[in-house]
């Protein structure tokens, strides 16, 4: 029996609040079994070629768009922190800013975002088409379970490809810290390296990887997920199902990222 | 009683407030072509994802040689969808691999077999499938026909023992539509396996089915072969037929059923005027010629022999529909029953001398120059009243039927 009562605007900013906690709950439970089913066929046989492949894609591929970001971010971190550490005398420690700066927080981070932005966003759309054209019905019916067959190689490459991609960031950006620092505004190199020894801990190079993990983890799952059930969208259908989720999907990673980098980092102080 | 290969037991299955299947009851045999026909949007590809697990029934049950496959263990249910494959209306090519990757998929990820053999395999079905040529292109690079034969090769690799083709022939052209049916006929023979096939196609799809199912407001309305169903006295199918046919079979270049019923009706007055015609049914027999055309052969020794017909028969005033596999009525309005016979006896005067050679000349082309066969065209001659229908007459007419034309091995055309 339909309800005979009015709801007030207030009523339904609750009603409408309400709805969409649960909905994101939903989805979120959902998308933690999706990554724990796929994470597990990992392992299963057959793996390997296709695991590599995407190695390769997500993260050869990424490289070198994520060494220009690196490059670039350790550059404005060495004029930056040279004009505020400059403030206080301490031009010496530049290094070491610079290190801590990008092995701690930005490295993982950007390369995250980075690597959403190229290879997540190409994951959804990928996966996303292969479900709307019935390719991952064809795998079903071929008796090839599509979640081990994409998911799986995906989640594993990115497992692989994030923390590798954080490392090369960071030894980019130092390197670009060197630059602008060194070589442009004359701080001592001998100083700039010696810095880096001395404050940078293993700690410190250890919770950059574990961010980087946690992302990598985030951004394939999903990505996946977006691309995976884009025929479940009841907003739209076809290509134009298949771009929103893309779009979604970029955009919920991203986010995600940043919040569970403050969790994270929580954790790890 | 023979045990269907699959059978469902009331299977009902919704989405949202709609009602797609509604306790259907059905049963598939093994090694017959199964042709599922229904209208668009009828629930005929929900039907058949039910068969492969795409898509779980509601309520009811599907049986798998008699067993329920929801009771099926994990190891049962892999082992009976190890036997099925199913080709996608769409084809459902993987469009990032080549030909030869998109066959080989299914033996590279669930088969043990070696790579060596693998190839050996894949290229045995490239083969057979006349792609040497396309074995490294991407399915973007091939025609719609290339694709169809791409996704069947991909559909037999795995040797399965049932293939499900959904909608097969939808946006081909007459003449490849034909092909892929006979395609379908000539692998099912030759490999041997049990096919279900979803068609718009009629009347194409019927010289290659040996059953045929109609969907209809979610439910079976009709079971059985063509002939019971073009025998079926129901405002369904008639109804289904018509919405179907053209106003001329594409096959044989005569008027459709369909039309044809409303010509008679028209010209006989629908019993309301007392009117002189005669039918004649005339029949092309193949024999084992039958056999060795296949379908597509078949069919265009059946379009030869109607366009024959038509041209002899249409400036008399007749009008002429294929009813049958190879049987075609004729109607003579105003013509009595002893002029009919001797316009009958001129044709096949004409069709001895001339059109059984083109005939013949086809057929050989079709199975080469040393295999013998014959072919036999008889004709049935009734009067018709104006309260007989159309079945009543091919009855009557179908007892008188004698041989006017034979054509034996190639070697001689003999009047009988």
């Amino acid at each position: 029996m339909e309800s005979t009562i009015q709801a007030g605007p207030f009523l339904s900013f609750f009603h409408y609040l309400g709805k969409r906690t649960l909905n994101a709950i939903n989805h979120l439970g959902a998308a933690a079994i999706f990554f724990a089913m796929s994470f597990l066929k990992i392992f299963r046989p057959k793996q390997l070629r296709e695991i590599i492949q995407q190695v390769f894609y997500i993260g050869a591929k990424s490289s070198n768009i994520v060494m220009l970001v690196g490059l670039f971010t350790g550059m404005v971190l060495g004029l930056q922190l040279f004009y505020t550490l400059n403030k206080f005398g301490s031009q010496g420690v530049l290094g070491s800013v610079v290190a801590l700066t990008l092995i701690r927080e930005l490295g993982p981070v950007l390369t995250a975002i980075m690597i959403t932005a190229r290879a997540g966003s190409a994951m959804t759309a990928e996966i996303g088409n292969l479900r709307m054209s019935e390719q991952i019905d064809a795998l079903y019916t071929m008796r090839i379970d599509p979640q081990r067959y994409l998911i799986s190689p995906r989640i594993a490459a990115s497992i692989i490809s994030f923390p590798l991609l954080t490392a090369f960031f960071d030894l980019v950006g130092i390197l670009g810290g060197y630059i602008t620092g060194v070589l442009l505004l004359g701080v001592d190199k001998g100083a700039y390296f010696y810095r880096i020894r001395a404050y940078v801990d293993m700690v410190d190079i250890r919770g950059g990887f574990i961010k980087s993990l946690v992302f990598a983890v985030l951004v394939s799952t999903l990505c996946c997920y977006h691309g995976y059930f884009t025929h479940l969208r009841t907003d739209s259908y076809g290509a134009r199902s298949v771009s929103l989720s893309t779009t979604s999907a970029v955009v919920f990673a991203c986010v995600t990222i940043l919040i569970s980098d403050y969790v994270v980092t929580s954790f790890l102080m | 009683m023979e045990t269907p290969l699959i059978e469902f037991r009331e299977v009902t299955k919704r989405f949202g407030e709609k009602t797609i299947l509604d306790k259907v009851d059905l049963s598939i045999y093994e090694n017959q072509i199964t042709t599922i026909i229904g209208k668009s949007g009828s629930g005929k590809s929900v039907l058949i994802k039910h068969i492969i697990g795409l898509l779980s029934p509601d309520e009811g049950s599907i049986l798998f040689r008699g067993r329920p496959v929801h009771e099926m263990t994990k190891k049962e249910w892999e082992g009976y969808r190890s036997q099925i494959s199913y080709m996608f209306q769409n084809n459902a090519l993987f469009d990032s691999m080549t030909v030869f990757e998109n066959i080989a998929l299914p033996l590279r990820q669930t088969t043990r077999l070696k790579k060596k053999e693998i190839d050996k395999k894949v290229m045995s079905r490239i083969e057979q499938m006349e792609l040497t040529d396309a074995a490294k292109k991407y399915p973007a690079e091939l025609s719609g026909g290339m694709q169809k034969r791409v996704a069947l090769a991909r559909a037999l690799v795995t040797d399965p023992t049932i293939v499900l083709f959904d909608e097969p022939t939808t946006s081909q052209d007459p003449v490849r539509k034909n092909v892929i049916l006979s395609m379908v006929a000539h692998y099912r023979k030759k490999f041997g396996f049990t096919a279900i096939l979803i068609s718009h196609d009629i009347p194409d799809v019927f010289f290659i089915s040996d059953r045929i199912l109609l969907l209809w407001e979610g439910k079976i309305a009709f079971h059985g072969n063509y002939e019971a169903l073009a025998k079926l006295d129901h405002p369904m199918i008639d109804e289904f037929l018509r919405s179907i046919e053209g106003l001329r079979d594409e096959l044989t270049g005569l008027l459709s059923k369909g039309v044809f019923r409303a010509r008679y009706a028209l010209v006989l007055g629908g019993g309301r005027v007392d009117t002189t015609s005669t039918a004649v049914l005339f029949s092309v027999h193949f024999d084992r010629l039958g056999d060795l055309l296949g379908p597509q052969g078949a069919i265009e020794v059946v379009k030869a022999f109607g366009e024959y017909v038509h041209t002899y028969f249409e400036p008399l005033g007749g009008f002429s529909a294929r009813h049958r596999r190879g049987e075609v009525l004729t109607i003579l309005p105003h013509i009595g029953i002893e002029e009919a016979r001797q316009l009958v006896d001129d044709f096949a005067k004409g069709l001895r001398e001339k059109a059984l050679h083109e005939i013949e000349t086809l057929a050989r082309g079709k199975v080469g120059d040393e295999t013998p066969f014959d072919i036999s065209v008889s004709s049935g001659i009734t009067d018709c009243r104006t309260t007989d229908n159309i079945e009543e007459i091919m009855a009557k007419a179908e007892t008188n039927q004698k041989v006017i034309a034979t054509c034996q091995c190639a070697k001689e055309v003999s009047a009988k």
